[in-house]
C-alpha cells in the first residue's frame, strides 16, 4: 500500500523540518513550563512530603510550614497515648540567619529534627551521616547552596543567629522555593538557635502503627489533643503548596507561565499542522478526483498529523528531559514525571489531530475545480 | 440500441443566489458515446470546466440529469460519488497533478490501492500501464525528474489504472510542445478507438482538433451546434 501520508511528510524535507520545529518548540515550551511549575510545587513541600511522618501536628491556625508557632511539648505524650501511634517526634522549622565569612547575612530555613527517629530529617545524604547531627551545634547543608553559604568543606565552622555551627554533612537536591536554603540540624540545636524554650516545639510528627487507618488516627489524635491542628502529611503538603502557589501569588506567576506555555505550544502546533495540511490541498483535491473517499483522505491527513506529532514529541521531549537533567544540578529544578510525559504526548497528538481535522474541513469544502488549475 | 457512456439532460449549474446568481450551465443536453473523442471548445468562463467537473462527479449540479452508463449521478449521495468516479472515470489534468512525493509507479498504484488491488498485482499492473505509455524505463522516477510529456503520460497511465470507460481530459496538451502534444493526442485517440472508451477533451489547442470525432462548443453555459462531426 502506498503510504501517501509518510511520503508527503518526508518528501519535502524543508517543510517537514519546519513542521517538526514548530512541534518541538511547542512540546519543549509546554514541558519546561509545566516541569518548572511541578518543580516549584514539589520544592515548596518536600520537607513535609519526605518527612516519612503520617501525621503533622501544628499550633492551631498555622498556614504554612515556615510560620510554625511554639506549643507545649507535653502534647507529644498525649499523642503517644493515642492508640495506633507508633512514634511522635518534635520538629522545628523556621527561618534563620546564616553569617557568611564576609560578614554578610544570608537567610536560611533551619529544620530541627530528632536524628534518632529519622522522621523529618534530610535525605539524599552525600557526605556525613545522621549520627553526626547528635553532636552539639552541627548542621547539614545542601551541595546546591555551598557557594551561596560559602561552605567549602566538612568541619567548617559557621555562625547561625550568632551561635556557632559546624557543617558535618552534605545533601543533594534539597532545594528551597524561597531564596533561603534549607539547613538541617537536631531538634535540640534548633531550640538553642532560636531560643525556643525546652518544653516547647513547633511541630509534632507522628508515625502510625502498621495497618492503622491514617485518617481515622488523625481524627482520634485531633479529639485527644486540644488547641492544635492535626493533618495527614498529604493534607499538610497540599496546604503548604496552596499557600506558596496561591496565597503568596508566587505560584500564580509560575502557573500562568505554564498555562501560557501550553496555550502557545498548542497554537503553534495547530498552526504548524494546519499549514502543513493546507500546503497539500491541491493533492487532496486530486485524490478526490481520482476516486478517493472522504474517509481515505481523512486517514491520510490524520496519519500525517500523528507521524509529525510523534516525531516532534520525541525530539521535543528529549530536549526537555536533557534540560530537566541539567536543572537538577541547579537551585531551580524542572521535574518531568512519567505521567506528565504521557499526558503531554496525548495532548500533542490531540492538538495535531484537531488541527488536521480543521484543515480536513477546508479540504472537504475546497472548490473541486481546484484540480483543473494549472499547478 | 447502444448504451451511452454519458447522457446529459437539461443540466443546470447555478453559482450564488438571488440577484448575484450566475448560471455556469443552463439547460445543457449532450450525449457522449463509447469509443468517441469529444472535444469541448469555448471561451474562458463558458462553463467547459464546470461541465467536466459535473460529468466527473466532483461537482454537483443544481438541476437536470447526468447518467453515466445509465446511472443517475445528479442527487447521488456524496458518499457514493467517489465509487462512481473510481469505477468509471479517469482524469487527465492540464497541470498533470501527479503526487510529487510518489514515484511514477506509485502515482499509478495509488488508484489501484483505492480499488483494493495491492501487493504484486498492483505493482505488476502499474508497471504494465507505464510500459504501455512508453515509460517502462522510468517507473521509479520522481515526477520532478520527468519532462512535461512524460508527466502527462504518467497521468494517462494513472487515469487508466482504474480501467475507466470515460476519460476526462482538461487541456491535456497545453503544457506540452507540439510533438509531445501530438503523441498525447494519439494516445487519447487510441484509447477511444481501440479500447472503446469515451474521451472528453477540453482544449483550446487547435492542433488537437484533428483527433476529434466530434467538437462541441459551449458558450455562456449553453451548448451550441456541433462544429464538427467525426472526421478523424
Amino acid at each position: 500500500m502506498v503510504s501517501l501520508a509518510r511520503r508527503n511528510l518526508f518528501h519535502d524535507k524543508v517543510r517537514f523540518l519546519v513542521t517538526l520545529t514548530g512541534i518541538v518548540f511547542s512540546v519543549g515550551l509546554a514541558t519546561v513550563q509545566l516541569g518548572l511549575f511541578y518543580g516549584f510545587l514539589t520544592t515548596t513541600s518536600h520537607v513535609i512530603a519526605k518527612s516519612q511522618a503520617d501525621l503533622w501536628i501544628t499550633s492551631r491556625g498555622v498556614g504554612h510550614l515556615e510560620a510554625g508557632m511554639a506549643f507545649p511539648e507535653r502534647k507529644v505524650y498525649q499523642v503517644l497515648g493515642t492508640p495506633g501511634v507508633a512514634r511522635a517526634e518534635r520538629q522545628i522549622v523556621q527561618f534563620g540567619v546564616w553569617r557568611l565569612p564576609s560578614g554578610a547575612d544570608e537567610a536560611i530555613l533551619l529544620v530541627g529534627f530528632n536524628p534518632d527517629a529519622g522522621m523529618g530529617g534530610p535525605w539524599n545524604i552525600t557526605e556525613g551521616n545522621l549520627e553526626d547531627l547528635k553532636a552539639d551545634d552541627t548542621v547539614f547543608v545542601d551541595e546546591l547552596y555551598r557557594d551561596k553559604l560559602s561552605v567549602t568543606h566538612i568541619g567548617q565552622t559557621v555562625e547561625i543567629r550568632g551561635y556557632r555551627a559546624r557543617v558535618v554533612g552534605f545533601t543533594r537536591g534539597i532545594r528551597s522555593f524561597t531564596t533561603s536554603p534549607p539547613v538541617f540540624t537536631s531538634f535540640k540545636n534548633a531550640q538553642n538557635y532560636f531560643g525556643i524554650k525546652e518544653d516547647q516545639t513547633l511541630y509534632i510528627l507522628v508515625k502510625a502503627e502498621p495497618g492503622v487507618d491514617i485518617e481515622d488516627l488523625r481524627r482520634r489524635v485531633s479529639e485527644r489533643v486540644s488547641d492544635v491542628d492535626v493533618m495527614t502529611t498529604a493534607q499538610w503538603t497540599r496546604k503548604q503548596q496552596y499557600y506558596w502557589m496561591v496565597g503568596t501569588g508566587a505560584g500564580v506567576t509560575v502557573l500562568t507561565s505554564a498555562v501560557l506555555g501550553l496555550l502557545v505550544g498548542g497554537v503553534v502546533v495547530a498552526q504548524t499542522i494546519y499549514s502543513a495540511t493546507v500546503d497539500h490541498i491541491r493533492e487532496y483535491g486530486t485524490l478526490k478526483a481520482i476516486g478517493a473517499s472522504n474517509s481515505y483522505i481523512y486517514r491520510v491527513i490524520i496519519k500525517q498529523a500523528m507521524i509529525s506529532a510523534t516525531i516532534g514529541f520525541i525530539i521535543g521531549m528529549g530536549i526537555s528531559l536533557v534540560a530537566s537533567y541539567i536543572s537538577h544540578k541547579t537551585t531551580t529544578v524542572v521535574i518531568v514525571p512519567w505521567w506528565m510525559i504521557i499526558s503531554l504526548f496525548v495532548l500533542t497528538l490531540m492538538m495535531c489531530v484537531s488541527a488536521s481535522v480543521v484543515s480536513i474541513h477546508k479540504v472537504m469544502h475546497l472548490d473541486p475545480t481546484i484540480v483543473f488549475e494549472r499547478g | 440500441m447502444e448504451e451511452l457512456a454519458v447522457r446529459i439532460r437539461d443540466l443546470t449549474k447555478l453559482y450564488g443566489s438571488g440577484e448575484t446568481a450566475v448560471y455556469a450551465l443552463k439547460g445543457v443536453n449532450l450525449d457522449i458515446h463509447p469509443g468517441e473523442v469529444l472535444m469541448l471548445l469555448g471561451p474562458s468562463g463558458s462553463g467547459k470546466t464546470t461541465l467536466l467537473s459535473i460529468v466527473g462527479c466532483i461537482l454537483t449540479a443544481t438541476s437536470g440529469s447526468v447518467r453515466i452508463h445509465g446511472l443517475e449521478t445528479v442527487g447521488l449521495s456524496s458518499r457514493k460519488l467517489p465509487r462512481v468516479r473510481l469505477e468509471n472515470i479517469g482524469f487527465i489534468f492540464q497541470g498533470f497533478n501527479l503526487f510529487p512525493a510518489l514515484s511514477a509507479r506509485e502515482n499509478v498504484e495509488i488508484v489501484l490501492d483505492l480499488k483494493g488491488t495491492r501487493g504484486a498485482n498492483s505493482l505488476g499492473r502499474a508497471a504494465d500501464l507505464l510500459e504501455r505509455v512508453g515509460l517502462g524505463a522510468k517507473i521509479n522516477a520522481w515526477p520532478e525528474e520527468l519532462s512535461g510529456g512524460q508527466k502527462q503520460r504518467v497521468a494517462i497511465a494513472r487515469a487508466l489504472a482504474g480501467d475507466p470507460t470515460i476519460i476526462l481530459a482538461d487541456e491535456p496538451t497545453a503544457a506540452l510542445d507540439s510533438h509531445t502534444g501530438r503523441n498525447v493526442m494519439e494516445m487519447l485517440h487510441e484509447l477511444a478507438h481501440e479500447q472503446g472508451r469515451a474521451v472528453v477533451i477540453v482544449t483550446h489547442d487547435s492542433r488537437a482538433f484533428d483527433f476529434a470525432d466530434r467538437i462541441v462548443t459551449i458558450e455562456d453555459g449553453q451548448i451550441r451546434e456541433p462544429a464538427k462531426q467525426a472526421t478523424a
